[in-house]
């Protein structure tokens, strides 16, 4: 697929030099992460797809604004523009493509189709962030304190974590979608800074946050915890205690810097399977509801326009799986460029 | 900057008179063995390190030498408290360490340091030469944020490396260049003590000399005391003026430099000494025998009745096998535990340890006779058993 990373190393980077006076005065120090970054910037297709993702990205954050300037309209209806002996087509060629509609409208309400797909990346593209830093938080946390104290803390640690994988996750999260969701609206938002949760959107994306978060990071620790085995055996972190550095230097300047590589793939890899698990939530109903726009509730409206509207039908999952494999790809790329020995 | 393959320095000299700035007494380090399963019981213990004892002066140098297993890396941790002693004592400046809380050790951070065996994973490679070497004086706080990059570039200086490094990361320099920045790190908080646990074995040999330079510069500048550990006798004759050999958890022998590498009185002693190439000898043309080692080393788990050595020692008799033998001093700075202690090939017949084990020659325990003198004590006594006369003498 890519370039293996190792090969291109010998060219980008070349090693600097063993000799005991080897290293020449003026290069600069650079370091393990600046050569990661330099692997992955010579990766076209990890940049291709980071590209794409900043587009998406940047998607997400422009959209509010469009919306509330008016360029974008994601709940308009422009039934004028709709057949409605054909029971709800759009008028034109392809959904209705138009220079004022470039993606056509959406059959049946006749809103804007490219100004509901971009809006859409807000939401989910925000419960997928915002659930993959809380799951990293959750995970990190708990890896790092597991691995580094051993005995029983990890015992437990390790307990809970095979509870967390054993339970019915899909079940618990459509059964106790409706009551969740409410009680987040109803008494949740009563608490002080959390009157904001009123909105039902907030809550139901809250909802699904949680859902992701509570079920997420077992794999996250799992993966923390295994690297910090390794690493609290090395002599630094002796030599760090030794010097006499509290269990928070320990934990967060000696090790955590050498779990970043991992953590950051994993982080990426993340992004994109949280972004179609929301999708995934949206279709089975749960999650925000219309009007409005997640990628998924679009995908859920488009599946009964197979035939009628194909193009309304085909690009939301276009675009849904255009923004996961690229996210995928980038956490890839990351992880070939951090760890230039994993070869595929 | 040195040349390739640095002269060497004039090997130390011992002072006798120097205060004892740590003794360690009846070290104990166990490791529990643990059952795999749920209920991880506690099947066994590592005896790593069971009943060392020695002395160390200020701005001395004692080196700790043995086969690799024997221990030595652990009594090392052990001083330095990164672990926490099963028993004994260890009396830093007059003061008992070995159960110092881990919040109440901070301040003793400062005088003990470390240089650690593999310049590649003793120094962290997500950080900065300023870093790691800075680190010690953020942590104690000992100067202002803005005086601590001059001190980082003048301690760089003192270990020959170049000040302007500082902001590299370790896998820019070479295996004597890092361990060089780990002396640099030991050195920050100005320690009275250095545990030094095999700083140069893991590097090229034509490097090796130069770092063992570096070390007695500061020692000589700075004035610290060095627990020199290794597993040849070759380093450690040039740095250490008193050497202590180890065997499975044990001191088996202790004494001056002169006094182990010309009149070593243990056969393991000896067995190690056979494997040094000695200079002496090759200029007068003579050849020493080798004396091979044979067998493993067994498990520090399940060590040996009696004396450790028993399995592959050639003098073993009946009594090794009963009877544990102490450490015996047998002259004015030196101590062997063995209970047929002499000089290759002059061994005593007959053990000359019975009268203070209480115990006949084939080592069973006799009637009325009771253990004599407290033996185990760190450093010397003024008196001690003469092995010519096997009367008591004194200097
Ligand atoms: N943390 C530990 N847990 C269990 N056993 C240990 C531990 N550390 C050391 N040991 C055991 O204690 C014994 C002594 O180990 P130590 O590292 O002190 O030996 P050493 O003399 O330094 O050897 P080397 O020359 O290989 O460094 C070994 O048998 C080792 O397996
Ligand atoms: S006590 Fe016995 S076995 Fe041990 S070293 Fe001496 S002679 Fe050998
Ligand atoms: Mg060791």
């Amino acid at each position: 697929m890519t370039i293996p990373a190792s090969e291109m190393e010998g060219h980008a980077v070349p090693p600097l030099g063993e000799s005991e006076e080897g290293v020449a005065g003026k290069v600069a120090g650079r370091s393990p992460t600046q050569l990661a970054m330099a692997r992955f910037r010579a990766d076209k297709l990890s940049m291709i797809s980071f590209y794409v993702s900043c587009f998406v990205v940047f998607a997400a954050v422009a959209s509010p604004i469009l919306v509330k300037i008016g360029v974008f309209d994601p709940d308009g209806l422009n039934q004028d523009k709709l057949n409605t002996d054909l029971g709800g087509i759009p008028h034109g060629a392809f959904g209705g493509v138009s220079w004022s509609h470039p993606l056509g409208l959406t059959p049946g309400n006749g809103e804007d189709l490219l100004s509901r797909l971009s809006f859409s990346m807000t939401y989910s593209l925000g419960i997928a962030l915002t659930g993959t830093l809380i799951t990293v938080l959750i995970g990190v946390v708990l890896g790092i304190i597991s691995g580094f104290s051993g005995g029983f803390v990890d015992a437990t640690v390790g307990r809970f974590i095979d509870l967390t994988l054993s339970f019915p996750q899909t079940m618990m999260l459509l059964a106790l979608a409706a009551p969740t969701v409410l009680l987040i609206r109803k008494d949740v938002s009563e608490l002080p800074l959390l009157g904001f949760l009123e909105n039902p959107d907030l809550a139901n994306g809250l909802f699904v946050v949680i859902i992701l978060s509570a079920f997420g990071w077992p794999p996250v620790a799992r993966v923390v915890r295994g690297q910090v085995l390794s690493i609290r055996e090395r002599e630094f972190i002796e030599a760090a205690k030794l010097i006499g550095a509290s269990r928070k230097r320990l934990y967060f300047k000696e090790v955590l810097p050498n779990v970043w590589a991992p953590i950051l793939v994993y982080t990426t890899l993340l992004i994109p399977a949280y972004i179609s698990a929301e999708a995934a939530f949206s279709f089975l109903g749960v999650g925000i509801k219309p009007p409005t726009p997640t990628l998924g509730n679009i995908l859920r409206d488009s599946v009964s326009w197979t035939t009628a509207d194909p193009t309304y039908f085909f690009l939301p999952g276009i675009v849904l799986a255009l923004t996961v494999v690229a996210f995928n790809l980038v956490g890839d790329g990351a992880r070939d460029a951090l760890d230039p020995k994993t070869h595929r | 900057m040195e040349e390739l393959v640095a002269e060497a320095h004039a090997p130390s000299q011992l002072n006798p008179d120097a205060a004892p700035i740590l003794e360690v007494e009846n070290l104990q380090m166990y490791f529990p063995v643990r059952s795999h399963g749920l209920v991880r019981r506690v099947v066994g213990q590592v005896q790593a390190v069971d009943g060392v004892s020695f002395q160390l002066g200020a701005g001395s140098s004692l080196g700790l030498v043995g086969e690799s297993g024997c221990g030595k890396s652990t009594t090392g941790r052990a001083i330095t408290r990164l672990y926490e002693p099963t028993g004994g004592a260890i009396r830093f400046e007059g003061k008992d360490i070995a159960r110092i809380s881990p919040k109440n050790l901070k301040p003793i951070r400062r005088d003990i340091q470390m240089i650690f065996q593999d310049p590649y994973t003793s120094l962290n490679p997500r950080h900065t030469v300023g870093t790691i070497v800075g680190a010690p004086l953020e942590i104690h706080n000992l100067v202002p944020k803005d005086k601590v990059l001059p001190r980082v570039q003048e301690i760089l200086e003192v270990v020959g490396l170049n000040p302007e490094h500082y902001n590299r990361y370790p896998h820019e320099f070479s295996g004597g260049q890092r361990q060089r920045i780990g002396i640099a790190r030991a050195l920050m908080l100005q320690p009275k003590l250095l545990v030094a646990d095999e700083p140069v074995s893991a590097l090229d040999v034509s490097i090796q000399a130069q770092v063992v330079n570096l070390l007695q510069d500061v020692q000589k500048e700075f004035g610290i005391a060095f627990l020199f550990i290794a597993h040849d006798l070759a380093i450690v004759r040039h740095f250490c003026p008193e050497i202590a050999v180890m065997y499975l958890g044990k001191i088996v022998e202790i004494a001056d430099r002169e006094t182990l590498y010309s009149r070593p009185h243990h056969p393991y002693t000896q067995a190690l000494l056979s494997a040094v190439p000695d200079v002496r000898q090759a200029a007068v043309g003579g050849r020493r025998e080798r004396i091979r080692l044979t067998g493993d080393v067994p498990s520090p788990i399940n060590p040996p009745s009696g004396c450790r050595f028993r399995t592959r020692c050639s003098l073993a008799k009946e009594i090794c096998a009963k009877v544990e033998p102490p450490l015996l001093q047998v002259g004015a700075r030196h101590k062997v535990a063995c209970h047929f202690p002499g000089e290759l090939g002059h061994a005593p017949q007959t053990p000359v340890t019975t009268g203070i084990c209480g115990v006949d020659a084939q080592g069973n325990t006799v009637a009325g006779q009771t253990a004599d003198i407290q033996l185990n004590a760190p450093g010397y006594d003024t008196t001690w058993l003469d092995l010519a006369t096997g009367q008591r003498t004194g200097a």
